[in-house]
């Protein structure tokens, strides 16, 4: 559905932070974007859904298309209102906004009042626990609970791809689960595809179907979620167990040993 | 005592009329972190259109509102389409050196269209007087209240109970959110200059009224920024508050403390200044400004 060619990005014309991204996202999969900070797994998503131009980017080459139509010369507007909705790293909610608000303004483009609520309660189906809140000043909501809302301001677009950025960040581990495995219910439910961007490797590739690994702007290893979460350097250096399968000893690192291979 | 509520009243409809212009600061503060230096050049291009359509074209005064609500409309369209625009997403700086340039601009147009001579229409604003026991209302002073008060509640209702109010204030927190969710933010912005300049015009057309029009007018601008400091920059109430409480404050010490002073006067124009630094040195970020959240 969503296919990225081949772009080149850059920040005010001379800082180039992707050099030749290619990846697709099928109808209905969910595709996880693993790798490193300052990888360019955020500027990725940016390029996607037209808010790199928001601040200075500039997609330089190469094109982007969502269902065959290519969306790399539109405005983030225009591609919110194809189907793409975008959850932006860092939970931003509309602070002073109530968490009901919050869920309006994620349906603000829709015209179909009654498929609007209708989501409304479908979104407080999957989060049960902000449709406590829903009166609430959303600023003052715990982390997780801003994390579920901005998805589900997110889901209130109808969207046909959602681009999640980090949702894992910041959370208790039991709260990344949570949400993991909502996120999960939402594609299966929903048919949403999903392009996860995520430095829990191992949340990412638990529900993903397919994996992109990324390294300096490029992107250095893909393939099927269950071969990446079996690579031995994925393994190795993002999810910090050893090759044999166990869990290492910090007292037994010792770096040189193995070199990223797709570096060579 | 009934000069006292003389004074009170006359000084709540001016205090409902600062409210109205400070209004136009906060939305394009709120939305764009950017003072409208332009603001008091609004207020007085208004002024000025309210006289040619009162006094040379001789409308009646509903229509001559309605009229300058146009005005204002296609004020704020070419603003923003014009010198606004091509500025998004720069930051709040280049803003405000766009709207002292438009500022210039507007001076200019007031003395090519008016010659910047000072014009009064208050005598033909209608017989409105409203006798409260001994305390009399002048007309244009009555009028400034009713069309205020009632601008004021339109534009609090829009921006608490419609779709549009909400992307506003939507986009007032979070630019970046609302266009990626598909709110375009040249239209929000389109719509806060149009509601700036209404403001302004019909402020403007109504403070004429009371005190007569010449470029000066514009010094009002200054003003108004007094009490949206005073109300705490980006608060809609805080400014009706403090505009009021600024109007009644400077009505009073006109009053009671002109005749004191040892020229006879002149303590009105500064009054709310002092009042504005003494709330600041107590409240520095006025008095009801948005607290920024913090979750420790």
């Amino acid at each position: 559905m969503l296919k990225v060619n081949n772009i080149e990005v850059s920040y005010l014309g001379v800082i180039r932070v992707l050099h030749g991204i290619s990846l697709e996202v099928g109808s209905g999969k969910i595709v996880a974007l693993i790798g490193a900070n300052g990888g360019g797994k955020t500027t990725t998503l940016k390029a996607i859904s037209g808010l790199l131009r928001t601040e200075q980017g500039q997609i330089r080459g190469g094109d982007i298309s969502l269902a065959d139509k290519r969306i790399d010369q539109l405005g983030p507007e225009s591609i919110a209102k194809m189907g793409i909705s975008q959850v932006m790293e860092g939970r931003r909610v509309l602070e002073h906004l109530t968490v009901e608000e919050n869920l309006q303004v994620g349906a603000y483009r829709r015209r179909d009042r009654a498929g609007v609520k209708n989501d409304l309660e479908m979104v407080y189906t999957y989060f049960p626990k902000i449709r406590d809140y829903r009166k609430r000043v959303s600023g003052y909501l715990s982390g997780g609970e801003q994390q579920m809302l901005v998805i589900g301001r997110a889901l209130m677009a109808d969207p046909r791809l959602m681009l999640l950025d980090e949702p894992s960040l910041g959370l208790a581990p039991m709260a990344v689960q949570e949400i993991y495995e909502i996120v999960q219910r939402i594609n299966q439910e929903r048919g949403v595809s999903l392009l996860i961007v995520e430095q829990n490797v191992k949340a990412a590739l638990g529900i993903a179907d397919y994996g992109y690994v990324m390294e300096n702007g490029r992107i250095v290893l893909d393939g099927p979620a269950e071969k990446l979460k079996d690579n031995e350097d994925v393994k190795e250096f993002y999810m910090g167990v050893s090759s044999s399968g166990v869990r290492k000893n910090y007292r037994e690192v010792k770096h040189y040993r193995r070199r990223k291979r797709w570096l060579s | 005592m009934t000069f006292f509520f003389q004074l009170f009243v006359t000084g709540l409809a001016l205090g409902m009329m600062y409210a109205l212009i400070a209004i136009g600061f906060v939305i394009i503060f709120k939305c764009s972190q950017a003072f409208n230096i332009a603001q008091g050049q609004i207020v007085m291009l208004g002024a000025y259109f309210g006289y040619t359509f009162l006094m040379p074209l001789r409308l009646p005064v509903w229509i001559a509102i309605i009229a300058s609500i146009g005005v204002g409309v296609v004020m704020g369209l070419v603003i923003e389409r014009l010198a606004l625009r091509p500025l998004l997403g720069q930051p709040a700086l280049a803003i405000v050196m766009m709207t002292i340039a438009l500022a210039g601009v507007m001076d200019g147009i007031a003395i090519m269209g008016w010659g910047g001579n000072y014009v009064t229409y208050h005598d033909v604003l209608p017989e409105l007087t409203l006798k409260l026991g001994a305390v009399s209302v002048p007309p244009s002073s009555l009028l400034g209240l009713i069309v205020s008060v009632i601008v004021v509640a339109i534009l609090m209702f829009i921006f608490r109970y419609t779709k549009i109010g909400l992307a506003m204030r939507a986009t007032a927190e979070d630019e970046q959110v609302t266009r990626s969710l598909g709110i375009k933010a040249t239209m929000v912005y389109a719509l806060v200059w149009v509601i700036a300049c209404v403001v302004g015009v019909v402020g403007g057309v109504l403070l004429g009224g009371v005190s007569g029009v010449s470029p000066p007018l514009s010094e009002i601008g200054l003003k108004a920024l007094a009490v949206v400091i005073l109300g705490g920059l980006d608060s809609i109430g805080g400014a009706i508050l403090a505009g009021v409480m600024l109007g009644i404050l400077e009505n009073l010490a006109a009053g009671y403390l002109d005749p004191l002073m040892p020229s006879g006067g002149g303590l009105a124009g500064v009054f709310p200044f002092i009042i504005m630094l003494a709330v600041l040195i107590l409240k520095p970020h006025g008095l009801f400004g948005l607290k920024r959240i913090e979750r420790v």
